[in-house]
């Protein structure tokens, strides 16, 4: 054979696709996205033949121009040709199914038809006459059971022949006034189309579809020619051109399913229907939603199993910290590198620096798989899709699907799981902004940061951490209204026309393989930015200059040439610092470069090296952050002392004298600028490689990690220099300026706002 | 005119003419909803929009103010 054979999988959300999906190439699969958008692409090998590629295209209702989905999908059919198109049918759900197959036969690609749980239309005692269906819709049509395996292979033959030597032509026709004007077109429009996409690119026409007419560049003399058909039809059915189309499909597949679905009636309620009777009802479907809610986050994320909690999660992920991560790792690394003899810096490198970060993320997966499970498993029943029922109405005022309600959730544990759950939501735009917002709620790891800050300065109040969650959420809903009117969001519709698939029982192959595609995606990005950036960490903090040698900082530090008296002056001077309190640290590269850096600080009333360089290594893990003070203020549980508490305990004391000072006496104020900044800012890197595996996009990442930066940094500007009306010693420039950002703030957020109407997405 | 936004949860209704133009429009009709089709309106989400409808044998839920562009009779 000299070519490849490819086939396309297309259907119906819900039709059962992915599972055909994987039940046709089994484990070989390769996951990725569509060329620069945020759609997963799927591709496999063929079980019954190796040699031929499956695609799975995203699932579709139809071939419009207005989802990103669609677009996708039909670019990808029209564009790259593949040799077929399994179109997987829901047997149960006919009429609309098969809608898409009168699109999809128009397109010059042969067609075979997976007509999916048929079992289930049996059961209930009605039937079909498949072999009426086939003639009528001109493509063969092979009976399967996607979810027992029943019919898949044979048609997966089928798909085969067919794309060896099939054909399909549509048989379905328009009405008078419709194909007259589709027989002109096609006459003077697109006779330079290959033959067989002739059919398809005029009925595009006719519905003045804006992508199709863009790509054929139709000189306006002809087009003023066409307009005066297309009008013709139009004034004839009254109606537009594209709902002249759309409502005669229907009206076909109406009138040829007649004599060949045979229903036995109405019959009375399914067990879906009664099971959401009760779950969407409008006094328990609250109560229960919040009761799943606390669920999911109770199992992966709450109290561990060995606390006395329920969360399998934690327990599993406190065990693989300890051992793995701390044992091993690092523990047992550092163990052997210092048997074979190996360099200091080269131990360090590696078990504090490589090993530590990769620990970490290692540490992470067992609570990222039972998170993913959980959210796998509420995808597949059936209930994802009434979480974004229930909660639309709120959600979407702030430019979110009411599905973004879960990253959010997760997001309060760990921002990366909580990034990579927005893939569920089925509107991009609704998704990037769930996807850029997302890490503003105050996750684990910056608990210790608000208990540092708590601690230090207000006394250990909880009212601390009730406002880091208030500020995250006003983070949120303040952001969705400002970007959604924003160039970069506006222009693609929002119909939120959803449906509600029927519940059934998850399919464990389908969870279980969609939990390993995402933790398996979170190791491999997480993993691969956090080793790169903890090596650059470790290298900014352990390498400097000292009197001019430049090294790693600790080992200079042994040698008393170098560290001279006058030069440890000269350096305490320059940190402000006593000198008993001077460290190898102080000379590393980090703190030289956080002393300058700490300028950009300075308006936020914490432009102190301290808080700097504490910001900039949060970057690799906000837990981080307090670890640092701890290193800064020369903490050291080496010498006979306790470790450093989570929350910095014992440096409490230091931490509010030094705000206190560098901040002209508002180290309340300063230390609150603090939190606000390192709780809104750019996450950790993990979580910027998932929002960039996520967004897909090198420009939506940095504009989503510039935006968080930007926002954190007005937000903790107006804080600290309003604060300071009321708190004494303002500075009218800086007051000037914060009241002008806040009033730019207000007017973003009232501006009136008109939803758009067409799709930008190529 | 009637609209779907005007029916009572429990009712079915038959659509007359579908309103506006575009994005929405397309994507109601995609969903099934097109001129002389039934539609049962099965409840109301609990904070009281979207409403979830059964056509053509499937549950559809919609916002009601894109319920507006349906005139149903």
């Amino acid at each position: 054979m000299d070519k490849q054979i490819r086939i396309a999988l297309a259907g119906n959300p819900n039709s059962g696709k992915t599972t055909l999906f994987n039940k046709l190439t089994g484990s070989n699969q390769f996951v990725g996205n569509w060329p620069g958008v945020t759609v997963e692409k799927k591709e496999g090998k063929l079980i019954v033949d190796k040699e031929i590629i499956l695609t799975d295209l995203p699932g579709i209702y139809s071939l419009s121009p207005y989802t990103l989905e669609e677009v996708v999908a039909r670019n990808y059919l029209i564009e790259e040709k593949p040799d077929a198109i399994l179109n997987i049918v829901d047997a149960t759900n006919l009429e609309r199914n098969l809608y898409l197959t009168t699109q999809l036969t128009e397109l010059g690609i042969p067609v075979v038809i997976a007509l999916n749980m048929m079992d289930l239309v049996k059961k209930a005692g009605d039937s079909i006459n498949v072999k009426e269906l086939s003639r009528q819709l001109g493509c063969r049509i092979v009976e399967i059971s996607a979810l027992k395996g029943d019919g898949v292979k044979e048609a997966a033959l089928a798909a085969i022949e067919t794309a060896k030597n099939g054909r399909t032509i549509p048989q379905h026709s328009f009405s008078g006034p419709v194909e007259h004007a589709l027989a002109h077109i096609e006459e003077v429009t697109v006779h330079d189309r290959p033959e067989e996409q002739q059919r398809w690119y005029a009925i595009k026409v006719f519905e003045r579809d804006e992508k199709v007419m863009e790509q054929l560049k139709i000189p306006a003399d002809v087009r003023a020619h066409i307009e005066k058909d297309i009008a013709a039809a139009e004034k004839e059915l009254d109606d537009d051109a594209e709902s002249i189309i759309t409502n005669e499909r229907y009206v076909y597949i109406g009138q040829m399913l007649k004599g060949i679905y045979k229903k036995k009636g109405k019959g009375q309620l399914s067990v879906s229907d009664k099971i959401d009777k009760i779950v969407t009802n409008r006094i328990l479907a609250l109560p229960i939603f919040a009761l799943v809610m606390f669920l999911v986050y109770a199992l992966a994320m709450g109290k561990s199993v060995a606390d006395g909690g329920i969360a399998i999660g934690t327990w599993l992920t406190d065990l693989a910290n300890d051992v793995l991560g701390e044992a091993w790792l690092k523990e047992g690394s550092r163990a052997i590198l210092e048997g074979w003899g190996a360099a200091p810096w080269l131990i360090g490198l590696i078990s504090d620096g490589i090993l530590a970060g990769v620990g970490a993320v290692l540490g992470f997966v067992p609570q990222m798989l039972v998170l993913f499970l959980m959210l796998c498993l509420l995808e597949d029943c059936g209930y994802m899709a009434r979480i974004a029922f229930i909660m639309d109405r709120i959600f979407r005022r702030f430019g979110l699907s009411g599905k973004s309600f879960i990253p959010m959730l997760v997001g309060t544990g760990c921002g990366i799981p909580g990034v990579m759950a927005s893939r569920t939501i089925e509107n991009e735009r609704d998704r990037r902004m769930t996807i850029m917002t997302t890490t503003f709620m105050p996750c684990g790891a910056k608990m210790p940061i608000i208990g540092l800050i708590a601690g230090a300065l207000f006394g250990g109040s909880t009212w601390i951490a009730v406002s880091a969650y208030f500020i995250g959420v006003a983070a949120i809903v303040i952001s969705g209204i400002m970007l959604k009117k924003t160039k970069m969001f506006a222009g693609d519709p929002a119909p939120f026309v959803m449906e509600l698939p029927s519940y059934h029982l998850p399919a464990w192959g389908n969870v279980l393989r969609g939990t390993w595609e995402r933790g398996w995606s979170f190791i491999k990005r997480a993993g691969t930015v956090i080793v790169i950036s903890s090596i650059v960490i470790w290298f900014l903090t352990s390498f400097g200059s000292v009197n001019g040698t430049f090294g790693m900082v600790d080992a200079l530090y042994e040698d008393d040439s170098l560290v001279t008296d006058e030069y440890v002056a000269q350096v305490a001077d320059r940190m402000g610092i006593p000198e008993d309190e001077v460290e190898p640290m102080d000379d590393s590269i980090l703190a030289r470069v956080a002393q300058p850096a700490s300028v950009v600080f300075k308006p936020l009333g914490f432009g102190d090296w301290k808080p700097t360089a504490a910001t900039v290594t949060g970057l690799v893990a906000k837990e981080e952050v307090v670890a640092n003070f701890g290193i800064m203020y020369a903490y050291d549980d080496q010498e006979g002392e306790e470790e450093l508490e989570e929350n910095g305990d014992q440096i409490w004391d230091k931490v509010a004298e030094d705000f206190n000072a560098f901040s002209g006496g508002h180290g309340k104020l300063a230390a609150f600028a603090f939190m606000i900044f390192n709780l809104l800012c750019a996450p950790c890197f993990a979580a910027m490689g998932a929002i960039k595996r996520e967004m897909n996009s090198a420009k939506w990442t940095w504009f989503a990690i510039a935006y968080q930066c930007g926002f954190a940094w007005v937000m903790a500007f107006i804080v600290w220099q309003v604060g300071r009306l009321f708190a004494g010693g303002m500075n009218i420039v800086g007051l000037v300026i914060a009241l002008v950002m806040l009033g730019l703030l207000l007017w973003q957020l009232f501006k009136p706002y008109k939803e758009a109407q067409k799709l930008t997405v190529k | 005119m009637k609209t779907l936004r005007d029916v009572k949860v429990g009712d079915t209704v038959q659509v007359v003419k579908l309103h506006g133009e575009g994005a929405v429009k397309r994507r109601i009709m995609d969903m099934g909803i097109t001129k002389g089709v039934e539609i049962y309106v099965r409840k109301l989400a609990p904070l009281g929009d979207p409403v979830e409808v059964n056509v053509r044998g499937y549950e559809l839920s919609i916002r009601k103010a894109d319920a507006e562009m349906i005139e149903v009779e």
